[in-house]
């Protein structure tokens, strides 16, 4: 179990919560960052925060604050490694 | 004052409606190339307003670029749902139920989708189609979407969501056609097709709801470019990126000033010579007097800003349509948050170097509400084009040229420099006290989505220029021209009478505005300044550089030509720690009526621009009255 900023450039995460208000998780959710969701860091701003981290598809930036509250877990083998869509990891399960 | 200051209202179609169809509504994600369908559908033929007591940004206009004129197409903001957290939701939310003052309720609805990220923007899709309303779903970018290996089923997506599906390219201008076939179709239709859709409790049901449906569809997304990936390792590389970053800031600078000063010197030497052709028009007396003193001069010294403007905009322009603007606001954002804002703040404030009002417009970047408004409220802080005059006049009046370091660098300019970092100071220290006391907001994160990187168009370049000279000159124009008559009134009253029984105008010292500048004196005699400076700050409040024209008059003495005569003149009537202090106020007051009507609209409350306006004088007088006891403490 570690968190989003813990995860250097490069590295994939599987997303598994968000520990953040109702209302900042819910915008989260909507750009992509839903559990089970698979989160790239793509790279770092100049001066090292914050971090643009690819999801869905697109690039988005955060802070390392923001980044800190979001709970990760490692690719395991029976996520797919393209498209990571919710229900196919349920049936795997 | 009300009745020149108001905005015109929305004009209706002209032809009546044919069918039960009036109204049409735009709605899509941010970045779903919403608002450049918008303009193809609408061409030139829209209005800019604010939604009734908010502050979310309302365009309307009718569907002439696809030959329906009797049709009102509003555009709505861009969402990523209809969860009522953000403003922006809840206005969506009004205006498709039709429970917005002033704005009709919708006939049918436009939802645009970019089809590249189809599964998450598919999110919007089921609180949309669930409403009932008869609704277009149209696919955007649908020319990359073949380019690029992508997949998409419009027939069996169509099926799935119970409403017609069409693929678009907004950007080419492909696919339109299916728009005015929906429309007339539902002109003909009596009821909507009753949905029946999942209720999504929250974002991940959504989200998992969406990434279903694209499977069954059979959605394939395009892959990702690899080009924007490979520009960024340079753009955003450690090195490299800061250093392209600051050409990009200076070439701003080189811009605004080296191209747009001459340009707007040369427009303003336009403007005088058409006002001196209506001198030789109008009969001389008080109309002369009223319409050029007063009307003419107040609109020259708005529009002779036009041309730096537009080259501003111009610029912004490019930097946002490329992509650009969110990698500055990414590299911006570690200096931007130590004063508590954030990345996105920094076109803004770069803009206002030029002026303000466009700066407070180009803060629409920046989603959150109190991080807007903390913008908004410290930009005019920034050192303005306007400001230059009267500093470079009490410089060269007051600052002897001396030099330091070998010639290197002068008196002058170091005061000059010192001035422009006085605005930056205060700019900065007022964010920081906004954003750790009223405007904190610390639930609000930093969530900056980077667009792939695209060629700017020069439609969408000009449509922009043409939309953000028309706000400006409405917005500026109409209260610059209301306060300039104001002014002519105030120093043209009361009407003597002299010998011969011939009305004339009063002496300045007589006149209303003469009186006012006696009765000020007592506040501003503290900073060094005697009535007629007073009479020169009275008039700056329209705009700052109206000091120079004003106090030129006062002296008798043209700005232009005879400066050295108002500059001498100007010994008469200050010390040393006066015009310092004169400087200083300049820096902080915020006299500027073009920026308060700006930040009013934007703001849509005339708290804000009162706040700010009193805000910023105490902190002039303040300013002032230390640099002045200072001066006179250490220079004599």
């Amino acid at each position: 179990m570690s968190v989003l900023s813990d995860l250097n450039v490069g590295d994939s995460g599987v997303l598994v919560s968000l520990d953040l208000p109702e209302s900042v998780q819910n915008h989260l959710m909507h750009m992509g960052f839903v559990p089970d969701a698979l989160v790239t860091v793509l790279l770092r701003a100049p001066a090292g925060d914050p971090t643009v981290y690819g999801v869905d598809g697109m690039e988005i930036a955060l802070r390392h604050e923001t980044a800190a509250a979001i709970r990760m877990r490692a690719v395991t083998a029976e996520d797919t490694e393209d498209i990571v869509v919710p229900d196919m990891i349920e049936a795997a399960r | 004052m009300n009745a020149c200051c108001e905005t015109p209202a929305f004009e209706p179609p002209i032809n009546p409606p044919s069918g039960e169809l009036r109204t049409v509504v735009l709605i899509g994600p941010p970045n779903s190339g919403k608002s450049t369908l918008f303009n193809r559908l609408t061409g030139l033929r829209q209005k800019v307003a604010n939604f009734p007591g908010v502050t979310v940004e309302q365009r309307m206009g009718v569907m002439a670029g696809v030959g329906r004129e009797d049709l009102t197409l509003i555009d709505l903001p861009g969402i990523y749902s209809l969860d009522p957290f953000s403003e922006d939701a809840r206005v969506s939310i009004d205006v498709l139920r039709g429970k917005m003052v002033g704005t009709p309720k919708p006939d049918a609805v436009l939802l645009v989708m970019d089809s590249l990220h189809l599964t998450r923007q598919l999110m919007l899709a089921a609180p949309v189609l669930a409403l009932g309303l008869p609704t277009l779903v149209l696919l955007n970018m649908s020319d990359l979407m073949e380019a690029r290996g992508g997949h998409i089923d419009p027939l069996k997506l169509a099926r799935e969501l119970g409403a017609p599906v069409a693929q678009i390219s907004a950007v080419k201008g492909t696919g339109l056609d299916a728009i005015p076939l929906f429309l007339h179709q539902q002109s003909e239709r009596q009821a909507a097709k009753p949905l029946t859709l999942p209720v999504l409790g929250n974002a991940a049901s959504a989200h998992t709801w969406a990434a279903q449906l694209s499977r069954r569809t059979g959605y394939r997304a395009p892959l990702s470019v690899e080009g924007t990936r490979r520009i960024d390792n340079v753009l955003l590389h450690r090195f490299w990126g800061p250093l392209l970053f600051l050409v990009v800031v200076i070439g701003v600078f080189e811009v605004v000033f080296s191209i747009g000063q001459p340009l707007s010197n040369g427009f303003g030497d336009i403007l005088a010579r058409i006002g001196t052709l209506m001198k030789l028009l109008i009969p001389a007396g008080w109309l002369q007097s009223l319409l050029l003193d007063g009307a003419w001069k107040g609109i020259s010294s708005v529009l002779v800003f036009l041309p730096q403007i537009l080259l501003l905009f111009l610029f912004i322009g490019i930097l946002e349509d490329s992509g650009y603007l969110s990698r500055a606001a990414l590299i911006a954002d570690r200096v931007m948050r130590s004063t508590g804002l954030n990345g996105k703040a920094f076109i803004p404030l770069l803009s206002a170097y030029a002026c303000a009002v466009p700066a407070i417009m180009a803060t629409r970047t920046i989603e959150n509400k109190r991080d807007r408004l903390a913008t908004i409220l410290v930009t005019p802080f920034m050192t303005c084009s306007a400001r230059l005059p009267v500093y470079m006049l009490l410089i060269a009046a007051f600052i002897p040229n001396i030099t330091y370091a070998h010639g290197f660098i002068g008196l002058q300019t170091l005061t000059m420099l010192g001035l422009y970092l006085a605005g930056f100071v205060g700019a900065m220290t007022t964010a920081w006290l906004l954003k750790s006391s009223i405007l904190k907001s610390n639930d609000a994160p930093f969530i900056l989505e980077l667009p792939q990187y695209r060629m700017p168009t020069l439609r969408s370049l000009g449509l922009r220029l043409i939309d953000r000279g028309r706000v400006f000159l409405r917005q500026a124009g109409t209260i610059i021209l209301c306060v300039t008559l104001a002014l002519w009134v105030l120093a043209h009253l009361p009407v003597m009478h002299i010998a011969g029984g011939q009305a004339s105008a009063p002496e300045l010292a007589e006149s209303l505005i003469g009186r006012l500048g006696h009765f000020i004196e007592p506040a501003i005699a503290p900073l060094g300044f005697n009535w007629k400076i007073g009479i020169g700050l009275l008039s700056s409040v329209l705009a700052r550089e109206v000091m120079v024209s004003t106090m030129g008059t006062l002296y008798g003495a043209d700005p232009g030509t005879q400066a050295l005569s108002l500059q001498t003149a100007l010994h008469h009537d200050m010390t040393i720690g006066g015009a310092l202090a004169l400087m200083i106020f300049f820096a902080f007051a915020m006299q500027c009526t073009s920026t308060m009507a700006v930040v009013k609209r934007e703001t849509n409350s005339w708290k804000w621009p009162a706040v700010q306006f009193l805000y910023m004088l105490a902190l002039a007088w303040i300013a002032a009255f230390a640099v002045n006891h200072l001066a006179i403490a250490f220079l004599g």
